[in-house]
C-alpha cells in the first residue's frame, strides 16, 4: 500500500509540492538513524519525493554507506565523505547508519524509478533484473512512467516485463487477458513462471459451491478425488466428525483396559478387528469415548457434500486465457523437446553405431566363419587408455588428441592380430568356443587395466573447442562433443565403405566373406584376410575407444558397458551389413530414448524395456533387419 | 536307473556321501571342530554352484544351447524362497516387537509392521503385490520351480520358435539376464533394488539353533539335492531322450527328418535345467545371507559356462568338476590365502592377479583341453574315442570334432 501511495506521489506532486531534501532529512533524522521495518515507509516516501537528489542518498542509504557526522548527513566514500545535500567534502569523522535488511529491502523498492532513469545503461539493466527478481504491484506504474529507454535492448526487456507485470498486478481483467494474448507463440520460462500461479487451486467442500466461485473442477468422490482425501476435506471444513483411524482406536482401547478387559472384551481377543470395534462401541456407550462415524454416516456426508477446485484468481476471462496460453505452450514446448530428443537419440545412435562398427566388422565378415569377438568391449577399453596414456606424455590437449587417435588404432589393431593369431584361428568353426575364449581373453585383460591404471576412473580430457555446446533456442542444445561424435560415425561409415568396396583389401574381403574356398582357390589367403579384418574392426573399436573416454568415465569397465548395447546393435542390424549395423544403431538410440521420455529419470527402467523389446524384436526378424542375402547366409 | 549306461553316477553318489559324511564329522557342531562353520558354508555353497553347472551342461555339454543367462534362473530362486525367508523372520521380530503394547496386534497391523521393516529401505509402505505368497512357505517354495520354469518356458517357446540358434541365441539369454537385473535394481518393482534380500541364514523358527548346525543341516540338503540333480539329469541323457539332444547339438537340421521336434525337445531340457538351476538357487542364497541384483550380472552367467568348460562338457560329472575346483580355487585366490609370488622384479599378489590367470587358463583350456579337466579322467579309465581320421563327430559345424574328443 505504501508503495502504492508513493507512486502516486510521484505521480501527481510536482517536484515544487515535495519538501526539499535538506528538510526532510533533518525532519525525519531520527528515525533515518534508527529506522524500523514497520515505520519507516512514510520517510522513504518522503526521501522519495524530495527530487532527484534524493537517489544517491537513497543508493547509499541502502549500501551502508550514508553516516552522520555531527548533525549532518554524509555519503561516505571509501575515504572521504561529502556532505548528502549540497555534495561539499567533510571532514569530520562520520558515523556510518547500518539499516537492517528489511528496511533495505524498502529502501530498494523505492529506488527502482531512480534506477530506471539512470543514465548508465548497466545501471539501468540492473534494475530490470532486481524488478524481474522480485516483482511488485509498485514497479508496474514505475515502468509504465518512465518514458521510452534510448538502448533498444532495455527498452524491449522493459516492454516485456511490463506486459508481464500487467498480467500479474493490472487491476483490470481486460488489460490482463489483453496482455496473455498478447504474448501468444512465446514459451518463456518468465512467461510460464506468471501464467502458472495464476491457475493455482484450491480444493474446498461445500454443501453448494459458492456462486460467482470461479471453478476449476468439480470432483465425484472416488472418481477425481479419493473417497478418504474428500472426507477428510470435509473433516477439515468442520462438516463431518473425524472418523476413528485404527492407530487412535487401538490408543483409546488401550487407556481402558480394565482387568483384563476392555469395555467387557478380553484383550487377548483384540486381535480381530471386529472385536475392536465391538469393544470400542461398548466404551462409547458407558462414554468413556466419543463414539466414532459409521461407515454409513460417511457415505451420507459425502453424497451430501460437493467437491471442487476452485482458482485463487476470481476471474474466468483471466484463467481462460492463461489456461489456453499455457497449453499453447505446452505444445511448443512439446515440438521444440522433440526435436531436441531426436538430437539426443541421434547421438545416442551415433555412439552405439561407433561402438558396435568394429564389432560388425569382425562378427559380420567373420561371422560366416563362426567368430564372435566377446573381447571387442575390451579393445574399446583400450583404446580409452591409450588415449589417456598418449594426453599424459603430450601436453596439448588437442595435440594429444590428433596423436591418440592414430595410436589408439594401431595398439588395438595390434592386440586384435595376436589375438587372432594366437587364440581364434584355432577354433574356427566352432562359435560357442570362440564366444567362451574371447570371454577368457576379456577378463583377463580387463583385471590387467585394472591392475595397471587402477579403479579410479581416469580423466581423458577433451580440447576446449570440443566443450561447450550447439543450440538453437532455448530448449534445443546438443555437446559440441557429442556432434563431433557423430561426425566420426559418419566418417568411419565412409570409411568403410570405400574400404569394402573400392580397394583390394575390401575386395578380398568380400570373396572370403561369400566363399572362403573359392577364394582361395583364386590366390586368395583367407587366413591373412581373416587376420587383417578382425584386426581392422579391433582398430576402430580402439579409435571408439577415445571418442566414448572423451565423454565417458575411463575405467576397466568401460568397455562391458557398451558390449551388450554393440551385440544388439549388430544382431538388430543384421550380420553382415554396414546399413544393417547403422539401422540397428538408429532403433536402439531412439528405442531408448523414446523410453526414457515415456518413463522419465528412469534410465534402468528404460534400458530394461528396450532389451525386451529387441528380445521380442528378434522373434519376428531373427536375421535382423536387413539380413544376409545369398550363400552366404546359410552357411 | 541305466546305472550301465552311466558307470559314473555310482562312483560320484559314492564320493559325494563320503565327502558329506566327512565333513559332517570334522564340524564344529557334530564332529571334531577341525572344519570352520564358515568352510562348511562355502562347502554346502559350493555343492549348490555344483548342480547349477549339472544344469548347464545339460543344456549346452548335452543338448548344444550356449545359455549365458542361467544364473538368473538360479537367483530367481534365490529371490523366491529368500522372500519367505525374509517375511518369517521379519514377522517374528515385529510379533516380537508388538507383543509389549497392551493391545495384541491384528493380522492387518502385523502385516504393516513387516513391510515397514522391509520395504522401509526403499521408502515404501505397501506390499507389493509380487510379495502376495511371502507368507507361505509351501507356496514360496512351488514358485521357487514355477517362477524360473516358467520364464524359461516362455522365453525358450519365443527364441526357439523362430529358430534362434548358436550365437545369437547366446547374446539373447545373456540380454535376458541383464534385463532382469536392470528391472530388479529398480527399488519401486518390490524388490528392494540394489538393496537385495539379506538376513537369509536367519531361518525362522530356528532362531536357537546356531549356525554351525543350520550350515551342517543345509550341507545334507545341498548334497543331497545335488544327488538328486545328478541323477536325474544322468537319467536324462542316458535314455531315448538323451540321444535325441545330443542329436540335436551335433545337427538340428537332420533331427526333424526323422520325426523329432527339434524346438519341443530343446524348450523341455531347457525348462527342466532351468527348474534344476533355480533349486540350486534356492539352497545357496540362505547359505550366502544375501542377494541382490549384482547376482543376475551377465558375468555370473558366463562363469558358470566357464565351469563347465573347464570341467569338461558333455559329461555330468566334468561339470560338477569345473564348478567345485574353480569356485574353490577363486575363493581361495582372491580370499588373499594364496602366498604371493616375488618374481624379483614384481610381485605378483594374487587378488589382484587371480582373473588374468584364469581368463588365460580358460582360453589355454578351451584351446589344448576342449574336454577339460574330465579328460584327466579319460586317461585314468583309459577312455578312447573311435579313429574318424580327422572328421566331425556330427556334420553340424557346432558338433565337436575327432580333435576335441581326442583331448
Amino acid at each position: 500500500m505504501h508503495h502504492f501511495l508513493l507512486t502516486l506521489l510521484l505521480l501527481l506532486a510536482p517536484p515544487a509540492f515535495a519538501q526539499d531534501l535538506a528538510s526532510v532529512l533533518q525532519t525525519h533524522r531520527d528515525q533515518i538513524e534508527r529506522p524500523s521495518r514497520q515505520t519507516i515507509a512514510p520517510v522513504i516516501e518522503a526521501l522519495a519525493g524530495a527530487g532527484p537528489q534524493a537517489g544517491p542518498v537513497l543508493e547509499a542509504w541502502a549500501d551502508r554507506r550514508l553516516g552522520l557526522a555531527g548533525d549532518r548527513f554524509v555519503i561516505v566514500e571509501s575515504d572521504r565523505a561529502t556532505d548528502a545535500v549540497t555534495g561539499a567534502p567533510v571532514a569530520d569523522e562520520a558515523r556510518v547508519l547500518k539499516p537492517n535488511s528489511g528496511v533495505r529491502g524498502l529502501i530498494g523498492t523505492a529506488l527502482v524509478q531512480f534506477q530506471l532513469s539512470d543514465p548508465a545503461t548497466a545501471r539501468r539493466a540492473a534494475a530490470l533484473d532486481a524488478i524481474a527478481r522480485g516483482p511488485d504491484a509498485s514497479h508496474l506504474d514505475a515502468l509504465r512512467e518512465i518514458g521510452a529507454d534510448p538502448d533498444p535492448a532495455i527498452a524491449a526487456r522493459k516492454a516485456r516485463l511490463e506486459r508481464l507485470l500487467t498480467i500479474r498486478f493490472d487491476p483490470d481483467p481486460l488489460a490482463r487477458v489483453a496482455a496473455i494474448d498478447g504474448f501468444s507463440g512465446d514459451t518463456g520460462a518468465d512467461l510460464q513462471a506468471v501464467l502458472n500461479p495464476l491457475l493455482a487451486t484450491t480444493r474446498i467442500a461445500a454443501v453448494t459451491i459458492p456462486d460467482g466461485a470461479n471453478v476449476a473442477a468439480e470432483l465425484t468422490p472416488g472418481d477425481e478425488i479419493a473417497e478418504a482425501d474428500a472426507y477428510r476435506l470435509l473433516v477439515e471444513a468442520g462438516f463431518a466428525p473425524a472418523r476413528l483411524s485404527a492407530a487412535d482406536q487401538k490408543a483409546a482401547l488401550a487407556a481402558h483396559v480394565v482387568n483384563g478387559t476392555v469395555g467387557g472384551v478380553p484383550v487377548a481377543d483384540l486381535s480381530d478387528p471386529a472385536r475392536r470395534d465391538a469393544a470400542h462401541d461398548a466404551l462409547a456407550e458407558t462414554g468413556l469415548v466419543l463414539p466414532a462415524a459409521t461407515a454409513a454416516e460417511a457415505e451420507a456426508a459425502l453424497t451430501s457434500h460437493h467437491f471442487a477446485d476452485i482458482y485463487v484468481e476470481p476471474n474466468a476471462e483471466v484463467t481462460n486465457a492463461a489456461r489456453s496460453a499455457l497449453n499453447a505452450m505446452v505444445v511448443r514446448r512439446g515440438a521444440q523437446q522433440a526435436a531436441d530428443l531426436t538430437l539426443d537419440a541421434l547421438s545416442l545412435a551415433s555412439i552405439y553405431f561407433l561402438a558396435a562398427i568394429g564389432l560388425a566388422i569382425t562378427f559380420g565378415v567373420m561371422g560366416v566363419m563362426g567368430v564372435i569377438n566377446m573381447a571387442h568391449g575390451e579393445f574399446i577399453m583400450m583404446g580409452a587408455y591409450t588415449g589417456y596414456v598418449v594426453q599424459t606424455l603430450i601436453a596439448g590437449r588437442t595435440l594429444s588428441l590428433i596423436v591418440a587417435l592414430p595410436a589408439a588404432f594401431a595398439v588395438t589393431f595390434l592386440a586384435g592380430v595376436v589375438l587372432y593369431r594366437l587364440v581364434i584361428r584355432h577354433l574356427v568353426n566352432r562359435p560357442l568356443e570362440t564366444l567362451l575364449a574371447t570371454f577368457g581373453v576379456s577378463i583377463a585383460l580387463q583385471q590387467i587395466a585394472k591392475n595397471i591404471f587402477g579403479t579410479q576412473a581416469r580423466p581423458l580430457t577433451a580440447p576446449a573447442w570440443l566443450e561447450g555446446s550447439v543450440g538453437f533456442g532455448e530448449i534445443v542444445s546438443i555437446s559440441t562433443i557429442r556432434v563431433a561424435i557423430f561426425v566420426l560415425a559418419l566418417l568411419f561409415l565412409v570409411l568403410f565403405l570405400w574400404i569394402m568396396n573400392r580397394t583390394r583389401l575390401g575386395l578380398e574381403v568380400r570373396a572370403v566373406t561369400q566363399n572362403p574356398g573359392m577364394a582361395a582357390s583364386m590366390g586368395i589367403n583367407p587366413d591373412r584376410i581373416a587376420m587383417m579384418t578382425f584386426g581392422l574392426g579391433s582398430g576402430i573399436a580402439g579409435i571408439a575407444g577415445v571418442a566414448i573416454g572423451l565423454f565417458a568415465k575411463v575405467t576397466s569397465e568401460l568397455g562391458s558397458d557398451y558390449i551388450v548395447q554393440s551385440f544388439m546393435t549388430v544382431v538388430v542390424g543384421g550380420v553382415g551389413n554396414i546399413w544393417g549395423t547403422l539401422a540397428g544403431a538408429a532403433l536402439i538410440g531412439f528405442l531408448q530414448k523414446g523410453i526414457e521420455v515415456m518413463n522419465p529419470g528412469n534410465t534402468l527402467a528404460a534400458q530394461t524395456f528396450m532389451i525386451l523389446l529387441i528380445i521380442i524384436f528378434i522373434q519376428f526378424r531373427p536375421r535382423g533387419i536387413m539380413p544376409t542375402r545369398g550363400r552366404a547366409a546359410e552357411a | 536307473m541305466r546305472i550301465r549306461k552311466h558307470p559314473s553316477a555310482l562312483v560320484f553318489l559314492a564320493l559325494l556321501a563320503v565327502f558329506t559324511l566327512a565333513m559332517t564329522l570334522m564340524s564344529e557342531a557334530y564332529g571334531s571342530g577341525v572344519v570352520p562353520t564358515s568352510t562348511i558354508k562355502t562347502l554346502g555353497k559350493t555343492l549348490c554352484l555344483a548342480l547349477a553347472a549339472v544344469a548347464m551342461d545339460l543344456v549346452w555339454g548335452y543338448a548344444g544351447i550356449l545359455s549365458l543367462g542361467h544364473m538368473a534362473f538360479f537367483a530367481l530362486g534365490g529371490y523366491m524362497i529368500g522372500m519367505w525367508l525374509m517375511y518369517a523372520r521379519t514377522g517374528e521380530i515385529v510379533a516380537a516387537t508388538l507383543a509389549n503394547s497392551p493391545i495384541p496386534p491384528t493380522t492387518e497391523e502385523l502385516r504393516q509392521g513387516i513391510t515397514g521393516q522391509i520395504f522401509g529401505v526403499v521408502g515404501s509402505a505397501d506390499l507389493p503385490l509380487t510379495w502376495a505368497f511371502a507368507g507361505s512357505l509351501p507356496m514360496q517354495l512351488l514358485l521357487v520351480l514355477a517362477v524360473p520354469g516358467l520364464l524359461a518356458f516362455l522365453f525358450g517357446w519365443l527364441a526357439f520358435r523362430s529358430r534362434v540358434n548358436g550365437v545369437y541365441l547366446s547374446i539373447l539369454t545373456q540380454a535376458m539376464t541383464l534385463a532382469l537385473s536392470l528391472w530388479l535394481f529398480q527399488n519401486d518393482n518390490g524388490f528392494r533394488g540394489n538393496n537385495g534380500l539379506s538376513g537369509l541364514q536367519n531361518m525362522p523358527g530356528l532362531t536357537d539353533v546356531p549356525q554351525s548346525m543350520i550350515s551342517i543341516w543345509f550341507l545334507w540338503a545341498s548334497a543331497l539335492l545335488l544327488a538328486g540333480g545328478y541323477l536325474l539329469a544322468a537319467w536324462l541323457t542316458a535314455g531315448k531322450f538323451g540321444s535325441v539332444i545330443r542329436a540335436i547339438r551335433d545337427d538340428q537340421t537332420r533331427v526333424p527328418f526323422l520325426g523329432y521336434s527339434v524346438e519341443g525337445y530343446k524348450l523341455t531340457v531347457f525348462t527342466i535345467s532351468a527348474t534344476i538351476c533355480a533349486a540350486a538357487g534356492a539352497l545357496y542364497y540362505p547359505q550366502a545371507g544375501i542377494i541382490n541384483p549384482a547376482e543376475l550380472a551377465p558375468i555370473a552367467s558366463i562363469y558358470l559356462a566357464v565351469w563347465v568348460a573347464i570341467g569338461g562338457r558333455g559329461r555330468l560329472y566334468g561339470a560338477v568338476i569345473g564348478a567345485v575346483v574353480v569356485s574353490l580355487l577363486s575363493s581361495w585366490f582372491t580370499g588373499g590365502r594364496a602366498p604371493a609370488l616375488d618374481l624379483g622384479f614384481y610381485r605378483i599378489e594374487w587378488v589382484n592377479w587371480w582373473q588374468v590367470l584364469l581368463g588365460f587358463g580358460f582360453v589355454a583350456v578351451t584351446l589344448f583341453a576342449p574336454r577339460g579337466l574330465s579328460s584327466i579322467i579319460d586317461v585314468i579309465a583309459d577312455l578312447r574315442p573311435p579313429r574318424r581320421r580327422g572328421a566331425d563327430l556330427g556334420p553340424d559345424i557346432s558338433a565337436l570334432r575327432e580333435k576335441e574328443a581326442e583331448a
